[in-house]
């Protein structure tokens, strides 16, 4: 009993590795594509960040950004691959629950129901009261 | 600066932050936030954003490769996870509550504990115990790979273990670092998980944390991406480095000396702090 369950947490383990990989690969791709055309419109503007004056709008929104990155803009290119960076974890802990559930462990489906609740309400919901 | 010279000098030292960070195992999330704010005079809010994206980063190529080995041990991972993300949406919050004097304070306190944690000697794991009702009805005890076959490990203490994991994901979100120094040491000095099992697993658990603070650092427009693209490609590409080199390299004298930059950086934050410099 003990052997198996192990086994099949290794099988779950392997996937998620993989994942993380995907969702890292593909932020980093996506990053350097923005980087490539931020860098390449203005590499000799002058840079300043002794003053925080927050981001634009489009910038601080899942949606926001989305949108943005898909009209061209170098800054939301960027912005979107930190995006896909932060949700790969989200992903990951998703993933997990769906491994519980499939696995017949309801008491670690609701732990990581709480986690992911967390996560989602970070991402999606704090800027309601930040 | 122009942009070329400042995204290629931030990516370089932050290559270099995360390079020793991985050889050293002490992490290069801890000295990017100095590292931007007294080096390249960055505000202490979107150093802090820059920092929390490259630990996700990091934990996320990190934990990739190590989950395959079989240590680390999801359901502890999973179960802390509720204390680590809620402390760092409560630490996240507290950032735009405290003022930037203290959280250098605190910054700098952090990292003089993350240097003094590194020097300690390791205590050798206790005769074994009976195994501990609460966290054998959490299903946390497990075996791993050791080089006489599976090793069977009982955890206990789980409720101090979850305590500490808030603090930790608190800091991790006021600060914007992995803190997986604290995660160790709740890991194995409260709950007695073998030493390689609890920093594979807190190594997986960093990124969700991280992850937790990052939609409210986002929201608060702390994460500028012109800034975070050098810092992240650049601790990625050097922890990634530092891992491979790790294995062929003696790495005392390098952690002694790293954790004495360590010290310095942290005796530079507290006096930034408390003069109000940053």
């Amino acid at each position: 009993m003990v052997r198996r369950t192990h086994l099949d947490d290794q099988k779950i383990e392997n996937l998620i590795a993989n994942l993380l990989r995907a969702g890292l690969v593909t932020a980093a791709m996506v990053v350097i594509t923005g980087a490539v055309l931020y860098l390449g419109s203005h590499p000799w503007a002058r840079v300043d960040y002794r003053t925080f004056h927050s981001e634009p709008d489009e910038l601080k929104t899942a949606h926001g950004i989305v949108r943005c990155a898909f009209s061209g803009q170098a800054l939301c290119i960027m912005q979107l691959g930190l995006l896909i960076l932060i949700a790969t974890p989200i992903v990951r802990v998703a993933f997990s629950a769906v491994a519980f559930a499939l696995e017949g462990d309801r008491m670690y489906v609701l732990f990581t129901l709480l986690v992911l609740a967390v996560l989602l309400y970070s991402l999606f919901g704090s800027f309601l009261i930040a | 600066m122009n942009v070329l010279e400042f995204t290629f000098l931030v990516w370089a030292g932050s290559l270099a932050a995360g390079f020793l960070g991985a050889l050293t195992g002490l992490g290069g999330g801890v000295v990017l936030v100095p590292l931007l704010t007294i080096v390249f005079h960055v505000d202490l809010r979107y150093a802090i954003g820059a920092s929390l994206v490259s630990v996700i980063a990091t934990s996320s190529g990190s934990a990739a490769a190590y989950v395959k080995e079989g240590f680390s041990n999801i359901r502890i991972g999973m179960f802390l996870e509720i204390a680590t993300t809620t402390g760092a949406l409560l630490g996240a919050y507290l950032t735009a509550k405290i003022s930037p004097s203290a959280i250098a304070i605190i910054f700098g306190l952090m990292l003089m504990y993350s240097a003094y944690v590194s020097r300690r000697t390791r205590p050798r794991s206790a005769i074994e115990q009976p195994p501990d009702p609460l966290s054998t009805k959490l299903k946390m005890n497990g075996d791993f790979p050791d080089t006489s076959g599976m090793r069977h490990y009982n955890v206990y203490r789980v409720p101090a273990g979850f305590g500490v994991m808030f603090g930790a994901g608190a800091l991790s979100g006021l600060l914007g670092i992995g803190s997986g120094a604290l995660k160790v040491v709740a890991m194995d000095q409260a709950m007695k998980i073998p030493f390689k099992v609890s920093t594979t697993t807190s190594n997986f658990m960093i990124g969700v944390t991280a992850a937790a603070s990052a939609g409210v650092y986002l929201s608060r427009g702390y994460i500028d991406p012109a800034l975070s693209m050098p810092v992240m490609l650049g601790v990625l590409i050097g922890s990634l480095l530092g891992t491979r080199v790790l294995v062929k390299t003696q790495t005392k004298q390098l952690r002694l000396v790293f954790s004495g930059v360590i010290v310095l950086l942290g005796l530079e934050m507290l006096w930034k702090g408390i003069t109000g410099g940053l």
